[in-house]
């Protein structure tokens, strides 16, 4: 089997990055564009539309988790008032605004995280986003405004598309108003139909795990992730997917296997643990197992958004996701990713402060396993404090379940 | 012509235990010790006592497995296993039927389930937190001043018992010297310490079918194993040298293995 390299993309990934930081440093020391600052799933598309350069927290979060410096201001958040048993990515990110430690300045030479001008959060995924932003909101003096979505939804129906849509447009006199310009429906068209372009290739990305080999493992995905979630609604993001995925498509037609050996197929149920993305993606290698599908990174893929109806199609991609569905729907997706990317187990990483990403608490692991007859695996843990996470423990859970799934 | 022989070597938090066995899975050695702070030390030290219990020295074994919390500290074994596959071999060893496997460690507990064939269907360990391990105990022998070899004889000796309602060491350990102030007896306590442990490990994963009890705290203290059954209400199975279950299926790995 060919050995394998590095991706080609890699530069460009690292490029893009490092300019999205540094155009928003810039904006924010100008003072022009303005800054929003965005959740995940937060209307970006509607903020880019709107000529705002778009920030969002939870990647900055994401960073300090991967960089390990979450673990060390988190509790300076904690003395504040802010509980360690609530969203960790909230209590690093406010953690490093009080000490003033960001990542961002040994990657890119950057002081601080820029300054927002407006913060816009979607419920979707969360109550801790809207407490995290409304922190920010006090501390800059700055709007903070938003959409609180409907959550634990079966069937997606037409009056939760029209209330979200609606709170959709309800948010543009606040941000005409913040920037000074009145909404481009064409420039928002422009950015709902870039939205969509992104979300098709980033999708077809992760398919390419589907083959035996994969070329691809959940791993590298949470990195390649990264233009889908703060270049949305841009060519850049566009023009990095085509070429990732000509790459991959390469590797698959020469049957290069992302996990040497592959031997063994799983799927990982809920939010990375950042700190320890390499720790854990050499001990699955080294066990000839490659973690193939996640729910994580397909938090991205937005397939309802639609240039002709901005508004509505935002609405139905922002509420369409996994996260803000109840368990019956949750548990179909998980089967039919099983089923597609021929799996062998489930991981589910019960993040101890992340409840919303965690869908081993109500049974829901039990019940797969013996639909799918594939075995379960929950990892305690968590996505940024790595108080919660024992090391030992964690391998010896990991390794015992790839010898259950190798014993057959 | 001498038999081939295998040894099995569990390196856990707290105790090495090691087992030599024949090509038929009968014991012919064992020993046990505490690990101290150096495992792979301990860990020869236990492997040459166990040898010298078979009689036998170290160019008679074809194989070693090693397993527990140091598997990868003992550098003369062959390869390693993890402690969960281990203790589900050993016991299918003793009860080759579908069993459900609750192993009380000194760090972990672990809940498995085999099929008749002796495949593991799941298992499940303790969340990251020493309430219902033989750490629990430790720190509670800790308090109440009882020696921790102990514990067991208090515990039969109970005429009642008290209640402990926390799931934390810590407030377990507060919970226990409220009782002491109000003058509970010591006996009673240390019954209500083993009735605790004994839940934590029942929160775990449904208690199916049969059950076959082993581990160090296990081995030490079968008045557990008693609370146990009357929790379930059906009778729990013990092997042999509960402690050694885990050394015992490395044993038996080293001895089926092509490697
Ligand atoms: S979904 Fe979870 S990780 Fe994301 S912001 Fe909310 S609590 Fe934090």
């Amino acid at each position: 089997m060919p050995a394998r390299k590095d991706f080609q993309s890699s530069s460009r990934l690292k490029q893009i990055m490092a300019d999205h930081f540094l155009e928003l440093d810039r904006a924010a020391k100008q003072g022009s564009p303005k800054v929003a600052w965005c959740t995940s799933v937060g209307p970006a598309e509607l903020l880019r539309g709107m000529g705002y350069l778009v920030y969002f927290p939870e990647n900055h979060g994401a960073l300090l988790g991967a960089s390990r410096l979450a673990t060390d201001l988190i509790p300076t958040a904690n003395a504040m008032g802010y509980s360690p048993d609530i969203c960790s990515y909230l209590t690093s990110d406010i953690g490093s605004y009080l000490k003033k430690v960001t990542p961002l300045t040994r990657a890119y030479g950057i002081e601080s995280v820029p300054k927002p001008d407006v913060l816009v959060y979607n419920t979707n995924q969360c109550r801790d986003v809207k407490d995290w932003f409304t922190w920010y909101g006090r501390e800059f003096d700055v709007p903070c405004i938003g959409v609180v979505t409907h959550r634990e939804v079966g069937r997606v129906e037409e009056h939760h598309i029209g209330s979200i849509a609606r709170q959709i447009r309800d948010l543009v006199p606040v941000l005409e108003e913040v920037s000074g310009r009145k909404l481009d429906m064409d420039r928002l068209k422009e950015a709902v139909k870039l939205s969509k372009k992104c979300t098709d290739l980033w999708k077809s990305v992760l398919d390419t795990a589907a083959n035996v080999p994969s070329p691809l493992t959940f791993f590298d995905a949470t990195i390649h992730m990264g233009p889908a979630v703060v270049a949305r609604g841009t060519q850049v993001a566009v023009d990095y997917y085509e070429e990732l995925l000509e790459e991959l498509d390469e590797r698959v037609s020469f049957g290069v296997a992302a996990v040497q050996g592959e031997h063994v197929r799983l799927y990982w149920e809920g939010m990375p643990i950042w700190g320890k993305l390499r720790n854990l993606s050499e001990l699955f290698a080294g066990l000839k197992t490659c973690v193939a599908a996640s729910t994580y990174c397909n938090s991205w893929i937005f397939e309802a958004m639609d240039p002709e109806e901005p508004f509505e199609s935002m609405a139905r991609a922002y509420l369409e996701l996994f996260i803000a569905r109840d368990e019956a729907y949750k548990e179909e997706y998980i089967k039919d990713r099983c089923e597609q990317f021929h799996l062998d187990g489930i991981v589910y990483h019960d993040a101890k402060t992340c409840p919303n990403n965690s869908n081993s608490r109500y049974g829901m692991p039990d019940r797969l396993s013996r639909e799918l007859g594939i075995p379960a695996l929950i990892l305690n843990g968590d996505l940024n404090d790595l108080r919660c996470y024992s090391e030992e423990q964690a391998t010896t859970n990991i390794e015992a379940f790839i010898e259950q799934i190798v014993e057959g | 012509m001498p038999q081939p022989c295998f040894s099995g070597i569990d390196v856990g938090a707290s105790a090495v235990k090691v087992v030599v066995i024949d090509d038929s899975g009968d014991i012919l050695g064992l020993n046990v010790r505490r690990s101290g702070h150096d495992f792979e030390a301990s860990a020869k030290a236990s492997f040459d006592a166990a040898l010298a219990a078979a009689n036998l020295d170290s160019g008679d074994i074809v194989r070693i497995v090693s397993t527990g919390y140091g598997r990868r500290n003992t550098l003369f074994s062959d390869y390693t296993r993890t402690e969960i596959g281990c203790h589900a071999r050993g016991c299918f060893h003793y009860f080759p039927r579908a069993i459900t496997v609750v192993d009380i460690g000194g760090q972990d507990n672990k809940v498995i389930k085999l099929d008749d064939r002796g495949r593991r269907i799941n298992f499940k360990m303790n969340r990251k937190c020493a309430a219902g391990t033989g750490a629990f105990l430790e720190e509670m022998a800790n308090r109440l001043s009882v020696p921790l070899d102990g514990l067991d004889s208090l515990a039969r000796s109970a005429g009642g018992e008290a209640t402990l309602g926390s799931y934390c060491t810590v407030f377990s350990a507060t919970e226990v010297l409220e009782k002491i102030r109000a003058g509970t007896p010591l006996a009673d306590l240390v019954k209500g310490i083993f009735r605790s442990v004994v839940k934590r490990v029942m929160e775990m994963e449904p208690l199916t079918g049969t059950v076959v009890a082993t581990g160090g705290v296990v081995a030490h203290n079968p008045g557990m194993v008693a609370i146990l059954e009357e929790e379930i209400g059906r009778p729990v199975l013990v092997p042999p040298h509960p402690q050694c279950t885990g050394a015992l299926g490395a044993a038996l790995f080293a001895r089926d293995s092509e490697e």
